[in-house]
C-alpha cells in the first residue's frame, strides 16, 4: 500500500505532429498526489495537464515513465481496469438514456444488483441535489444540473481517485463560483482524492490544498495556493498566479533569504526575499503584487518608498485599481474601497500626485525563467 | 491475447478494416490490374483472350488498325477518335446545361423561406429516385414518332388545317443530349443549392448596402461562393456521361456511339474483350485527369456528400 | 429585402425546370391507363369493368378497369421473379454492406494504422470511375476466373462457375461499401469521443462501449447508409447488367431487355408501380427522420 494515491514518475508524453516532429506533451513529470487531497493541476491550454490526467485515466499511455495508482504500477490497463473515475469537460452523459441509467451504467459494469444500484443511484442523486430528476433526459438539463450528473455518476462508483477535466468551464460565472464551494465541500463530505485540471487560477486558489502549476509538459511549481501565490519559485508562475509589478534588476547581495537588487531604471536599490537561490550578478525580475503596495500621500520613512503620478485608475466594485507612473516605470496598485462614499474626490485622480510604499516583505527577487 | 490486441491499437484498426480490404481489393483493384494485363492481349478464336504482350488495342484507339480496305496493311480510321470526341463535346455540352437549367432552380429553392426549402428539394429529387431506365423510356415514349410530342403537334396541326409530318426526334444526337440532361440534371442541382444555401442571408444585405446592383451581387458574391457546388455538381455529371451507354442506346440507337457503348459493344456483341478492356481503361484515365485538373483548377468541391 | 428572389426570370425558370423535370413521369403514369395496347397515342382510358374485350387493339373491358395493366403485371412471371432477384439482391447486399462499411468508418474514424492511405483511396474509386469500368472490370475478372477454373476443374454443365446472383450481390457489396462508410464516418465525426471513453471510465470494455454507446448514436447514421445502399442496389443497372446471368435479372435489367422488344403499357404500369413504392417509402423515411429529431 502506497503513501500516495497516484504517483507519477518521469512520466513522458510524445506525440507526432501533422508534419511529422515530435511533440513533448509531458516532459518528465513526476508528482506525488497524497490520499484525501484535493490537487490541481493549473496552467494554460497546451501546458500539457489534461494529457497528464489522461494518462492517469487510462485514455493514452506514456511513452516513457510510469503512472502508479495506488501503489500499482498502470502500463497499459485500459480506463475500465483502473480504480479511477473521470468528470468530463463536456460531461458526456449519455444522451440516450435518463439520468438515472446514466448514474446506473457504472454500477451496471461492475455487476451489482437491481435493489442495490436503485439505493446507490438515489444517495448518489441526493448527494448533488438532483433527487427527482432520475427520469429526465440530459437534453432536458440545465447546465449546472447536466454537470451535477456527470459528477454523480462517477462518485457512485465510488472510486478512489476522481480526476476532473475543467469540469465548470461551460457554466456561467456565479454558477461556476458556487459549484466552487459545492465541489470543494463534497470532496471533503466523501473524502477520496480529487485530481483537479484547470485554466482559472482563481478556481485552483479556492478549492485546492495542493496546486501543480504547468507550462509546455513541465511542472514549474508545486504547493499549496498559500506558497504559490507567496513564494512563486520564478517569473513566469508570479505573472502566471495573480497579477504582479515586475522591475528588471541585477543582484547586487545576498543574505540568506534577502538579497539586495540594483534597479537601472530607477538607479535604486530595492531589498526582497528570495524563493530561489540567485547569485551575485544575475538578472533577476523583482516582483512585488498590486493589493501589497500602500499609497499615502506623504512619504513613509521606510527603504523602498517612491513617489509616482496617477496615470489611470479603475473602478470595480470592491477596489479601485490605480495604474501609476514612477519615473518612466509603470506599476499598477489595488486598493480596497473601504469606504462606502458617493464623492468622486475620495478616488484617485489623474495627475495625482501619490507615494508608494514598497514593504521588503512584500517584495520578492526572482530569476528569470 | 486479448490483452495484447487490447493494448495494440492500430492492430485493432487494421482487423476493421479487413472485410472492406478484402472487397476492394478483389473486388476493385485486382479486376482493374487484370482488365490492364488483358488490354494488353489479343482476341482469342472464341472471344475470349490471348494473353500476350502488344499495344495493339491501344494503337487501335489512336486509329491505327489493320482492320483495312483492300488489303493494305495499316491505315488509318479516325473512328475511335470520332467516339471519344463526340463522347467529350456530349459531357461538356451536357454539364453546360444542366448548370443553367440547375441554378436559377437552387437558386430559387436556396432563397426561399426555410420552411418552403425542405418541400421544394423533397419534389426535385423525386424523379431521381425513380429508376433511370425508366425515366430514358419516359423520353421515348415523349420523342417518338407516334409520340407524345409529335401527337399533339399533329393535333394542333390538324386544328388550324396545316399539314403535318411528325417531327425526326429519337434516334438523333438531340434526343441523347435531352436524355442525358435530363438524368442528371438532379445530380447538378443538389451540389448548387447546397453551396447557395451556406451563403448568409446577411452577405447580400451587406453587397446592398455597401452599393451593389443585384446583378454585380450575382456576379462578385452569389457566383464565387457558389462554386464548389458548381464544381461537385460539374463532376457527378460529367463522369458519368462519359460512361453511360443505356441513353445513347435507347435514344439514339446505332446513331450515336459514345465510348459507353463502344466498350459495351466489344464485350457483348464484338466479343473483343482485350480491345474492351483497353477501351475501359482509356476511358478511366480520362475521367481522372480531366476530374483532377478540374479541380486543381476550381478546388475541390466538398459538397459531393450532400 | 430580396430584390433577387422575385426576379420574374427566376420563377419562370424554376417553373419551367420543374416541368420539365415532372413531365415525362407524368406522361409515363397516364400512360399506364391506356386503352390502346400497342400503339404510343394515348387513346383514352378503360371505363368498363367486364370481361376482356378487344377492339382493334383498343381494351374496351376489362375486369380490372382502368387497372387493366396492373392486374396484367401481377400474371407477369418474369417481372415477379426480376422483382424477386432485385429484393434478394438489395437485402443480402446491403446488410453485408452496411456491417462491412460500419466497420470501415470506425477503423477510419478512430484508429491510425498502416493501411489507412491505402484504405481511403480504393474506397474513393468507386466513387470517382465510372461505372462502365467497373462493371467491366468485374465482368473480365469474373470470365476468366471462370474460364480458369471451368478448364482446370474439369466441369461441365451445370456445376460450371458461371455469372448469376452470387456475383451481382458482390458486385453490388463492393460500390456500396464506400458510400457506407462515407455516410457513416460523417456522423461519427460528430460524435464526441468523450462519450465512448466515458463509458470505459465507467467500467465497460471495448464490445460493451460499443453495443452501449458507441452504436446507439452513430444508429442514425448507420440506417442512413443502409437505406442509400439499398437504394443504390434497387437502381442499379450498368454493373448488375455485367455480372448478371441467365434467370439472375433485376427488374432494371427486365425492363431494358423489354425496351428493345416489345412495349406495352404493361411497362407504363411496372413504372408506376415502382415510382408510387418509391414514392411511399422515401415519405415514410422523411417521416420517420423528422421524428427522431
Amino acid at each position: 500500500m502506497s503513501e500516495f494515491a497516484v504517483e507519477l514518475r518521469d512520466v513522458v508524453k510524445e506525440f507526432v505532429t501533422p508534419e511529422g516532429n515530435d511533440l513533448a506533451a509531458v516532459n518528465h513529470v513526476t508528482m506525488q498526489i497524497k490520499n484525501g487531497e484535493f490537487f490541481s493541476m493549473l496552467g494554460s491550454s497546451g501546458c500539457g495537464k489534461t494529457t497528464t490526467l489522461r494518462m492517469i485515466a487510462g485514455f493514452e499511455w506514456p511513452t516513457e515513465g510510469e503512472v502508479y495508482i495506488e501503489g500499482d504500477a498502470q502500463g497499459r490497463k485500459p480506463p475500465f481496469l483502473r480504480p479511477v473515475n473521470t468528470v468530463f469537460q463536456s460531461y458526456a452523459l449519455f444522451q440516450h438514456m435518463t439520468v438515472f441509467q446514466n448514474v446506473a451504467f457504472g454500477l451496471e459494469m461492475e455487476g451489482a444488483q437491481k435493489g442495490d444500484i436503485k439505493k446507490r443511484v438515489s444517495e448518489a442523486l441526493e448527494m448533488v441535489r438532483l433527487t427527482g430528476m432520475d427520469r429526465r433526459y440530459p437534453k432536458q438539463l440545465s447546465g449546472g444540473q447536466q454537470q451535477r450528473v456527470a459528477l454523480a455518476r462517477s462518485l457512485v462508483k465510488r472510486p478512489k481517485v476522481l480526476l476532473l477535466d475543467e469540469p465548470l468551464g461551460a457554466l456561467d460565472l456565479k454558477l461556476r463560483k458556487e459549484m466552487q464551494l459545492e465541489l470543494k465541500s463534497l470532496q471533503k463530505e466523501v473524502g477520496i482524492t480529487f485530481i483537479y485540471v484547470t485554466h482559472d487560477q482563481g478556481e485552483a486558489l479556492t478549492m485546492s490544498d495542493r496546486i501543480a502549476v504547468m507550462s509546455r509538459g513541465k511542472v514549474l511549481q508545486m504547493g499549496s495556493a498559500v506558497e504559490i501565490y507567496e513564494r512563486p519559485i520564478n517569473r513566469f508562475v508570479a505573472d502566471f498566479i495573480g497579477e504582479s509589478n515586475f522591475l528588471d534588476g541585477k543582484v547586487k547581495s545576498v543574505k540568506g533569504d534577502q538579497a539586495i537588487v540594483r534597479i537601472p531604471v530607477w538607479d535604486e536599490e530595492l531589498a526582497g526575499g528570495l524563493t530561489d537561490r540567485v547569485n551575485v550578478g544575475d538578472e533577476v525580475a523583482v516582483s512585488i503584487r498590486p493589493e501589497k503596495i500602500r499609497l499615502s500621500d506623504k512619504p513613509v520613512p521606510d527603504r523602498n518608498c517612491l513617489e509616482g503620478t496617477v496615470v489611470n485608475s479603475t473602478y470595480t466594485g470592491s477596489d479601485t485599481h490605480v495604474y501609476l507612473d514612477v519615473r518612466g516605470q509603470r506599476l499598477k496598485v489595488w486598493e480596497q474601497n473601504r469606504v462606502s462614499t458617493l464623492d468622486p474626490h475620495a478616488y484617485y485622480q489623474e495627475g495625482q500626485k501619490v507615494w508608494l510604499n514598497l514593504m521588503a516583505e512584500n517584495t520578492l527577487v526572482l530569476p528569470k525563467d | 491475447m486479448l490483452k495484447r490486441l487490447r493494448e495494440n491499437k492500430s492492430a485493432q484498426g487494421t482487423l476493421l478494416i479487413v472485410p472492406t480490404l478484402i472487397f476492394m481489393i478483389g473486388m476493385l483493384i485486382i479486376p482493374l490490374l487484370l482488365t490492364l494485363v488483358v488490354s494488353f492481349g489479343q482476341r482469342s478464336a472464341d472471344g475470349g483472350v490471348i494473353y500476350t504482350f502488344s499495344l495493339n488495342n491501344y494503337i487501335r484507339l489512336l486509329g491505327f488498325t489493320t482492320d483495312c480496305p483492300s488489303g493494305v496493311k495499316t491505315c488509318f480510321t479516325s473512328l475511335y477518335m470520332e467516339i471519344l470526341w463526340r463522347s467529350l463535346v456530349l459531357g461538356f455540352n451536357t454539364t453546360a446545361l444542366d448548370i443553367l437549367l440547375a441554378f436559377p432552380l437552387a437558386y430559387f429553392i436556396a432563397r426561399a423561406r426555410p420552411k418552403w426549402r425542405d418541400t421544394l428539394m423533397f419534389l426535385v429529387l423525386v424523379p431521381m429516385w425513380t429508376n433511370f431506365v425508366i425515366r430514358v423510356y419516359a423520353w421515348m415514349m415523349i420523342l417518338r414518332d407516334q409520340g407524345v410530342i409529335n401527337s399533339l403537334l399533329g393535333w394542333l396541326a390538324g386544328l388550324i388545317h396545316v399539314p403535318f409530318k411528325p417531327l425526326d426526334m429519337l434516334y438523333t444526337p438531340g434526343a441523347v443530349l435531352v436524355g442525358m440532361v435530363y438524368e442528371f440534371l438532379p445530380f447538378m442541382i443538389l451540389p448548387i443549392y447546397t453551396s447557395l444555401e451556406k451563403i448568409d442571408n446577411s452577405l447580400y444585405e451587406a453587397a446592398a448596402d455597401l452599393g451593389a446592383s443585384p446583378f454585380r451581387t450575382f456576379l462578385r458574391v452569389t457566383l464565387p461562393l457558389s462554386m464548389p457546388g458548381v464544381v461537385a455538381g460539374t463532376i457527378l455529371v460529367f463522369v458519368p456521361v462519359m460512361g453511360t451507354f443505356i441513353v445513347s442506346d435507347l435514344l439514339g440507337g446505332s446513331q450515336v456511339i459514345l465510348i459507353g457503348n463502344l466498350i459495351e459493344n466489344q464485350f457483348l456483341s464484338a466479343r473483343d474483350p482485350a480491345f474492351g478492356s483497353a477501351v475501359s481503361l482509356v476511358l478511366m484515365a480520362l475521367t481522372i485527369i480531366v476530374t483532377y485538373f478540374y479541380t486543381r483548377k476550381f478546388g475541390f468541391g466538398g459538397e459531393i456528400v450532400a | 429585402m430580396n430584390p433577387y428572389r422575385r426576379s420574374p426570370l427566376i420563377i419562370a425558370s424554376t417553373i419551367l425546370v420543374f416541368f420539365f423535370l415532372y413531365a415525362p413521369i407524368i406522361v409515363l403514369i397516364l400512360f399506364s391507363f391506356n386503352a390502346s395496347r400497342i400503339s404510343p397515342l394515348f387513346t383514352g382510358i378503360i371505363t368498363k369493368f367486364g370481361p376482356y374485350k378487344l377492339v382493334n387493339e383498343n381494351v374496351l373491358q376489362s375486369p380490372c378497369g382502368p387497372f387493366h395493366w396492373f392486374c396484367d403485371l401481377t400474371k407477369n412471371t418474369e417481372v415477379l421473379s426480376a422483382a424477386r432477384n432485385t429484393l434478394i439482391v438489395a437485402f443480402t447486399a446491403t446488410i453485408i454492406s452496411t456491417v462491412v462499411g460500419t466497420m470501415a468508418a470506425l477503423a477510419l474514424q478512430r484508429y491510425n494504422f498502416r493501411l489507412r492511405t491505402f484504405s481511403q483511396i480504393s474506397l474513393y474509386i468507386p466513387i470517382v470511375i465510372p461505372e462502365v469500368v467497373m462493371g467491366i472490370t468485374i465482368l473480365v475478372m469474373f470470365s476468366q476466373l471462370f474460364t480458369y477454373l471451368n478448364t482446370s476443374l474439369h466441369l461441365a454443365g451445370d456445376s460450371q462457375l458461371s455469372l448469376g446472383l452470387w456475383t451481382v450481390i458482390l458486385a453490388h457489396i463492393s460500390f456500396m461499401i464506400p458510400f457506407v462508410t462515407l455516410v457513416v464516418q460523417a456522423r461519427l465525426q460528430g460524435l464526441d469521443k468523450s462519450y465512448e471513453e466515458a463509458a470505459m471510465d465507467l467500467g465497460a470494455n471495448e464490445w460493451t462501449t460499443f453495443r452501449r454507446v458507441t452504436f446507439p448514436m452513430i444508429l442514425p447514421g448507420v440506417l442512413a447508409g443502409a437505406l442509400l445502399a439499398f437504394t443504390l442496389s434497387i437502381d442499379d443497372f450498368v454493373i448488375t447488367f455485367f455480372t448478371n446471368g441467365p434467370g439472375s435479372a433485376t427488374l432494371p435489367i427486365y425492363v431494358f431487355g423489354l425496351l428493345r422488344r416489345v412495349i406495352t403499357p404493361q411497362l407504363n404500369a411496372l413504372s408506376t408501380v415502382w415510382i408510387l413504392i418509391v414514392l411511399i417509402a422515401v415519405s415514410l423515411t422523411q417521416r420517420f427522420e423528422s421524428r427522431q429529431k
